[in-house]
């Protein structure tokens, strides 16, 4: 009698274990015609016009919107819905030549009104900071169905590398009612089904004017949790891991033949705030002595395991101004310490309010026992971020440094703005980047790159490292793309191994 | 006990629950109003101007005095309006609804998982407690308790779907779309939670039924004829339930709770990974709505416990 009842739990027992290897195939569709990719932050919803943050425009620019022109790879203006366009002499009036073919996902179709709906919407509608970048516009004129003008208060370098981003998306006069959850674009992928805290779902746009995608079917996959993520690539549940966000775990897939890890570079500088305005770091030397006591190498190998870059001012490679500033301040502790003794700084205490992030987390560490050696007691105080981070270091400059990761591209002009959070005031600062902007296009680069001198010989702050862009997928996915330089992850090229 | 005293009693614990609920959205709504950080900030991001936060906070109700907020906010939730998201833009109570679904399944299978483990094995160590096989199941029992239910996901996930590939590592299929995915993507979650539970629980039922061992009746029982497995199944198993039921309402909520942390690790979009995001981006009328319904859950589960008392044990309906 007993014996029987242990065999039937036995037998029982292998029913339920055969039964869940049969799971084995049922992970991702295997589907050849559908890719899965991974990502760590959840759009909250789809409208990138009142909410900021890059998880919106990473999974619907050039993909679900599209904008007159784009940014490629590396870091080039190439044209998207404007098939061509000419600037004046003066360079404040911009005519654009549009694609005929362009439609919306409701029917409606792309005219150069859009344009000029798009573009006053953003001044007058959108609530998100970013839509300053449209001051500069003073009207759009429609000329013909495909033919739009915009013109420029003043000239402006900057304004057609803008109109990459988000704020230059184009709408439909009729499909902004409920931009939250039903954005209408005229990009090759529609957003059909999302299930939130799980995944959105992309099918083509059937009625795509350009070259149809590879894969007819895209579901984004939002999974919070780094090690989650990497065990949904290693367990066969998604094809791509847009981001990993922990680098330690990157050589178990370089050492895996499924798998191929692209690293490129990103936008995202982690920075070491100082507060500029505030004693003891409004002192020129102070700040110049806490910036050669750091190790930057150092820091980037145990904070994010040797991956990333070291720029040492704000700009990043794939930006055409871009100088190698990272042996500005070579360290040298010694020397550090006499500098502070120099300015009677000797017995400092700072505190280090950075966001609760995890390369901040590890790249403070690493600075509070590199300043204790030249005799500055650091205090670490990790704030909850966005939120807190936003409204006590951000908004109300309560801090003596801080560390956090600024991704918008072309942030370098924010060292143009005294208000800022760094409390850094250069006139001639200001005034190199209103010239840069304005001056003629020839001069641009090099403008630029006197503005990033200038700010590494203020050591206006501490540019730890470049955060890389390292992309883990299945080797049968190719094209994408390494360098993080627009806010989107661009599916338009991706497609399967032939 | 006549009915209409039975209804009497019925009424004044329903009372009790439903002042426990007030005093509840009270506590969580002072809560929500501390807690440092702006969601009209968090929503515009860098560089908001003081003009569009103050115009963003008019829009979201913030700019209102707290009572207004509080009263709209109570007055919406007993007509069943949680209010519309700050940062989906969408109401929440469909949103609470549908995560809610999720956590259910995998607290209630986790309890299953829990319950199918620790009444065969407290009932088997208490049986043998002075033989080895006893020993042993109460020292894996405490094996167990140390083990926190995340890092035993994270094993179970290492094990069953990086190494082997027999289960999926996470995501949720709704039962509806696909029975067979759905089933597949409960049974890592749910044993991750319900072994956890089940090795606490284990402890209580041995305990219990060790005690009941002892008792009298159960020794009359046996000087009939009875076998002592047949004494304990007719006679024993009812009286052993009393304190494990007890400790199965407080287990509840701990379920509850080490939910919102398995739901994480397996991607599972439940209450409690609601809970995490709305925190973060500071989406407090969804925080505020997620922890009331986690609050009524648990003050269910205690009633509920408490009218089973009465099932089981008929002594207590005269009281």
């Amino acid at each position: 009698m007993r014996r029987k009842a242990r065999c039937a739990a036995v037998l029982a027992l292998l029913a339920v274990l055969s039964s869940c290897s049969a799971g084995s195939t049922a992970t991702v569709s295997q589907d050849e015609s559908t890719l899965s990719v991974g990502f760590t932050a959840e759009p909250e919803n789809f409208d990138f016009t009142s909410t900021d943050g890059a998880a919106i425009p990473q999974a619907l620019l050039y993909n679900v919107y599209e904008s007159l022109v784009k940014v490629d790879a590396r870091g080039r203006i190439k044209p998207l819905l404007a098939k061509s366009w000419t600037v004046s002499r003066d360079r404040t009036v911009y005519d654009f030549q549009l694609r005929p073919d362009a439609t919306f996902s409701n029917g409606a179709k792309f005219t150069a009104r859009d344009v000029k709906f798009s573009i006053e919407r953003a001044k007058t509608d959108w609530t998100i900071s970013l839509k300053s970048k449209m001051d500069v516009v003073d009207r759009v004129e429609v000329l013909g169905p495909t033919h739009a003008r915009v013109v420029l208060s003043r000239p402006s370098n900057s304004w057609l590398f803008d109109m990459a981003s988000r704020v230059g998306a184009m709408f439909s006069r009729t499909g902004v009612a409920d931009l939250a959850n039903k954005p209408v674009g005229t990009g090759p992928y529609v957003v059909a089904d999302r299930r939130r805290g799980d995944s959105i779902v992309l099918p083509e746009n059937p009625n795509y004017w350009g070259r149809k995608p590879a894969y007819r079917t895209v579901v984004l996959k939002y999974i919070a949790d780094p090690t989650a993520l990497n065990n949904a690539l290693l367990s066969n549940e998604i094809d791509v891991i847009s981001q990993i966000t922990a680098p330690d775990s990157v050589p178990q897939f370089e050492a895996d033949n499924r798998f191929r890890v692209i690293q490129g570079t990103t936008s995202g500088e982690v920075v070491l705030a100082y507060n500029n305005a505030k004693p003891p770091l409004d002192d020129v030397r102070v700040r110049r002595a806490l910036t050669m006591a750091i190790d930057r190498k150092a820091l980037l190998d145990t904070a994010w395991a040797g991956r990333g870059e070291l720029i040492g001012s704000m700009v990043p490679p794939t930006d055409p101004w871009f100088e190698d500033l990272s042996g500005a301040y070579p360290h040298d502790p010694a020397r550090a310490k006499r500098l502070l003794a120099s300015a009677g700084k000797q017995n400092m205490s700072l505190r280090l309010r950075i966001a609760n992030l995890p390369y901040a987390m590890s790249a403070a560490q690493v600075i509070e026992s590199e300043l204790s050696e030249i005799g500055v007691r650091v205090t670490i105080e990790p704030l909850d971020f966005p939120a807190v981070w936003l409204k006590e270091v951000f908004t109300d400059h309560d801090y003596d440094m801080s560390i956090v990761q600024h991704v918008e591209a072309r942030d370098i002009v924010t060292f143009g703005d005294p208000d800022f959070y760094w409390g850094y005031h250069n006139p001639r600062v200001a005034r190199l980047l209103e010239q840069a902007d304005s001056g003629p296009p020839s001069r641009q680069a090099g403008t630029m790159r006197r503005v990033a001198r200038q700010i590494t010989a203020d050591a206006a702050a501490n540019w730890l490292f470049l955060f890389p862009n390292v992309i883990a997928a299945k080797t049968k996915v190719t094209g994408l793309v390494p360098n993080q330089v627009s806010e989107s992850f661009d599916l338009t090229g991706v497609k399967p191994a032939r | 006990m006549t009915t209409s005293a039975v209804l009497m009693a019925l009424a004044r614990r329903a009372a009790i629950l439903l002042a426990s609920v007030l005093v509840a959205s009270v506590v969580i709504f002072l809560f929500m109003t501390v807690i440092p950080g702006d969601p009209a900030q968090v929503a515009l991001g860098v560089n908001a101007t003081p003009e569009l936060l103050a115009r963003t906070r008019h829009e979201f109700g913030l700019d209102r005095p707290l009572i207004s907020q509080y009263l709209d906010w109570v007055g919406g939730v007993f007509s069943g309006d949680f209010g519309t998201s700050y940062v989906t833009r969408e109401p929440i109570g469909p949103q609470l609804v549908d995560r809610l679904g999720v956590t259910v399944w995998l607290v209630g299978t986790g309890m299953l998982v829990a319950l199918a483990m620790a009444i065969p094995l407290g009932t088997l160590a208490a049986v043998r407690h002075r033989k080895p096989s006893g020993a042993a199941i109460s020292g894996f029992a405490q094996l167990g308790i140390a083990v926190p239910a995340f890092l035993a996901g994270m094993l179970l996930v290492q094990l069953f779907a990086v190494r082997l590939g027999w289960l999926p590592s996470g995501g949720w299929t709704p039962p509806n779309q696909d029975a067979g995915a759905f089933l597949r993507g409960l049974v890592l979650p749910a044993l991750s939670l319900g072994l956890v539970q089940g090795a606490v629980l284990t402890r209580y039922v041995r305990t219990s039924v060790l005690d009941t061992l002892g008792q009298d009746y159960l020794r009359t029982a046996r000087s009939k004829g009875l076998r002592p497995y047949q004494a304990l199944f007719r006679h024993g198993l009812r009286n052993a339930a009393l304190p494990v039921i007890t400790v199965l309402g407080l287990q509840l909520a701990t379920l509850l709770i080490g939910a919102v942390v398995v739901e994480r690790v397996f991607v599972l979009p439940g209450l409690g990974s609601m809970l995490l995001d709305s925190v973060a981006s500071r989406d407090l009328l969804a925080v505020q709505g997620i922890v009331l319904v986690l609050v009524v859950g648990v003050l269910l589960v205690n009633f509920v416990v408490d009218l089973l008392y009465t099932v089981l044990d008929p002594r207590l309906r005269g009281s």
